[in-house]
């Protein structure tokens, strides 16, 4: 057991750093708020151009792709140093953490080499069209027709919760291409250019009132057979590929709201006492950072199994689980603890700006999105404990006449 | 970076497993549950003659010569197999003890036999209910007071005592349990397959443990390096209760399917999966600050401490749920690890105090 680098990975690191402290400011707060919207996505693009430039974009990825061909452990390295900084780092994880390594595994090798060195610095920004409005924890379930015309495919249908896809170039899209066979045999998955007159996206206003995610609708929009991710049929096979990723993409930057938490406590003074000497927010400091440290040491460990060659498995589950939970938990206590200035929501009144105000009204949407809580249960249940599964009452029916509730 | 055992720490493991798998059976702890012996004396020798009362003890006073590691891979095995024996007591806190403050005859006198199994130590520092608080007394090198509940207190040969002298000030004292001044009482508990007793001492002869200058703060030392011991003894119980669980509810059948594929078991595990992967996963790293003595150590092991309690707890809670009505049966052996964990989440200090050290750990930090 040690946390140390090797002399080739010191020196990567030594890289890195002088990189980094030469093209990004270093960060002098734990809170990373500021700028959403239209401002963030094009600093996000600069500095995207700016490291794949420099030769530090999707390091994992081969050099022919746009990546620099180096190990899982490099990216921890990067992930540690770049954590310091104040970047937009992890802005385009759904294309380049999500669709890349689909498309490596699927797409024709002609179709990678023009799309995949775009991808990693982000001149083409990506989203992943799974879900849609009657297709959500039973994603196998979508609707969205694929219909083959000559050498295209041509796509009716809707798509929700997309995340993106109003700045995407390009999508992951996963189809129905044929009604009459089980839900998960009749799927097929495609890449899709999204700049095309069949292809309308619409943002969709969130309970906080912001607006990440989409609906996009598909009229008629078209894709080149040669953009097929894999086998007509399937898809599925090809979309657990994307899901898997996503976890793994995601369990390293899933917010828990901890260090904004300790911050907290350190700093905050109530009726002339520190809250720090709270025994009831000692309780919760210490339970929640039991569960924070947990998670740091599990990821530690995940990736100690990578660098030896493993695979990360659906462990990477845990970390979206525990910190999605805990991120609301905490965002609802601290509120709590400002009294009855807990329901204001100003930047100027409220502290860190309001963090826990929003945290409020957004952390649900964390807990559904990626794979709801109770997905991920039955995921660690099934996939790592082996636990039976439910039974299912469309199996071995056609897609075509499995009950949907509408009559 | 590796943050995983080595293929040798490993080897110790599996072995273990092996070893305490076929001796350290529910029958086995059941013995000691159901009787009236303290401990299991078969099972303590060949785990002596296994050398692993030796292991972290170095090889100039006797010992193996090996690290904290290696006794963290057996722990996590004792704890598994709920062992019935005095090796918490003995090696984590009374050799430990020694090791840390013994003066130069101190360890010669102690260590080698310590390493042989010729005795068996412990630490005697709660007095009854509450925080810690220390009322017993040295002057003159006697001691005075009571301690409750002293672990294998009814056996060990020795103890290490935290008692005050004349001027207030605490410090760690070496006592010998067979000696004069000394009455042992047998305390009933909630996991009778390991002993607890309370000690009366009245002018009983103790010397003082090395140069220990305050005592609290090297309690406080020693308690902390044994937190990371208990907690892998306390993940080994987790996961074998929960695997106990999940076999129960995979071949039990309840409306025609096995009751492990109704989501109401399976979240239920999915929960327990999450603590137990997130104790471990503190559990490693507290070894790894025990191992390099790192100077985030006290955070480290009250971290994975706490984790532990909380996992075993719920593990052994929910598997007892699981199980239904048989888990409430004393044939079952659910409530052997349900009274384990409600033993060790109090032995060397409970919850609400471990927590609160992880938050002065934590805000004293930076």
């Amino acid at each position: 057991m040690d946390f140390e680098d090797t002399p080739e990975q010191a020196q990567f690191r030594a890289d890195v750093v002088a990189w980094l402290d030469a093209n990004a400011r270093r960060r002098t707060d734990n809170l990373l708020r500021g700028m959403e919207g239209e401002q963030a996505f094009l600093e996000a693009k600069d500095w995207y151009a700016r490291k794949a430039a420099a030769g530090f974009a999707c390091l994992t990825w081969p050099r022919e792709y746009g990546g620099a061909g180096l190990t899982p452990l490099h990216d921890v390295i990067w992930a540690q140093e770049v954590a310091k900084y104040e970047t937009r780092d992890a802005q385009f994880v759904i294309g380049i953490g999500n669709c890349g390594p689909a498309i490596m595994h699927f797409a024709e090798e002609a179709a990678k080499l023009e799309l995949l060195p775009r991808m990693a610095s982000a001149e083409d920004v990506w989203c992943q069209l799974f879900s849609e409005p009657s297709a959500g924890s039973d994603v196998a379930g979508l609707r969205t027709r694929a219909e083959r015309k000559g050498d295209d495919w041509i796509l009716n249908g809707q798509k929700i919760w997309t995340s993106g896809a109003q700045h995407s170039d390009y999508g992951v899209v996963l189809t129905r291409t044929d009604p009459t066979v089980s839900k998960y045999r009749g799927l097929t998955m495609f890449m899709i250019d999204m700049r095309q007159s069949g292809v309308e996206v619409r943002p969709i206003k969130q309970m906080d009132g912001g607006q990440h995610f989409n609906e996009v609708f598909f009229n008629d929009a078209v894709v080149p057979d040669n953009y097929r991710l894999g086998e007509v049929g399937g898809g599925w096979t090809g979309a657990l590929t994307v899901l898997m990723s996503e976890r793994l993409a995601i369990s390293g930057v899933q917010p828990t709201g901890f260090p904004q938490f300790l911050d907290l406590v350190k700093s905050l003074e109530l009726n002339g006492e520190p809250i720090a000497n709270d025994p009831i927010v000692r309780e919760r400091l210490a339970t929640w950072y039991s569960q924070y440290a947990g998670l740091q040491a599990a990821n530690k460990r995940m990736l100690t199994a990578v660098a030896k060659g493993g695979v990360a498995g659906a462990e990477a589950s845990l970390g979206k689980l525990v910190g999605a939970v805990m991120n609301q938990e905490i965002a609802n206590f601290a509120c709590q603890l400002f009294g009855q200035a807990g329901i204001i929501q100003e930047d100027e009144l409220s502290p860190e700006q309001a963090h826990f105000q929003k945290t409020v009204l957004f952390s649900p949407g964390v807990r559904l999105a990626g794979g709801t809580d109770e997905v991920m249960r039955n995921i660690l249940a099934e996939q790592v404990l082996g636990l039976p599964q439910e039974p299912r009452a469309d199996k071995g029916m056609a897609f075509q006449d499995i009950p949907n509730g509408k009559g | 970076m590796n943050f995983e055992f080595s293929e040798d720490q490993l080897f110790i493991r599996d072995q273990a497993r092996n070893f305490l798998g076929q001796e350290s059976t529910a029958a086995v702890v059941r013995s000691i549950l159901d009787n009236p012996e303290p401990y299991h004396q078969p099972l303590w020798q060949k785990i002596v003659d296994l050398g692993w009362t030796a292991m972290a003890i170095p090889e100039a006073y006797g010992g193996l010569g090996l690290g904290y590691l290696e006794l963290c891979v057996v722990a996590e095995e004792l704890g598994r197999s709920l062992a019935p024996v005095p090796f918490s007591s003995s090696v984590y806190l009374a050799t430990e003890a020694i090791k840390a403050w013994g003066n130069e005859q101190q360890k010669q006198r102690y260590l080698p036999r310590l390493a042989a199994g010729e005795l068996i130590g412990t630490l005697a520092s709660s007095e009854g209910q509450g925080a810690l608080e220390v009322n017993a007394t040295v002057e003159e090198g006697v001691l005075q007071g009571v301690k409750l509940p002293v672990p294998d207190g009814d056996v060990a040969d020795f103890a290490v005592v935290i008692a005050r002298d004349p001027n207030g000030d605490a410090g760690l004292y070496l006592v010998n349990l067979e000696g004069p001044g000394v009455q042992r009482r047998v305390l009933a508990s909630m996991d009778p397959s390991r002993s607890q007793a309370q000690l009366t001492f009245a002018q009983a002869p103790v010397e003082r443990l090395g140069e220990s200058e305050d005592g609290c703060h090297a309690l406080a030392e020693l308690l902390d390096k044994a937190a990371v011991l208990f907690a892998f003894e306390q993940i080994g119980g987790s996961q074998a209760a929960m695997d106990m669980g999940i076999a129960y509810t995979r071949e039990r059948y309840a409306f025609g399917r096995p009751v492990a594929s109704f989501q109401a078991i399976k979240h239920k595990f999915a929960d327990m999966f999450v603590a137990l992967e997130l104790a471990r996963a503190n559990a490693y790293y507290g070894a790894w600050a025990l191992s390099c003595d790192a100077p985030d150590l006290p955070l480290a092991a009250a971290t994975a401490r706490v984790s532990a309690t909380d996992a075993y707890y719920q593990i052994t809670r929910e598997n007892i749920q699981a199980h239904g009505g048989m888990g409430f049966t004393w044939e079952f052996d659910c409530h052997l690890y349900y009274r384990r964990a409600q033993l060790l989440s109090v032995a060397i200090g409970s919850q609400p105090q471990w927590k609160d050290a992880v938050a002065s750990r934590l805000l004293d930090a930076a």
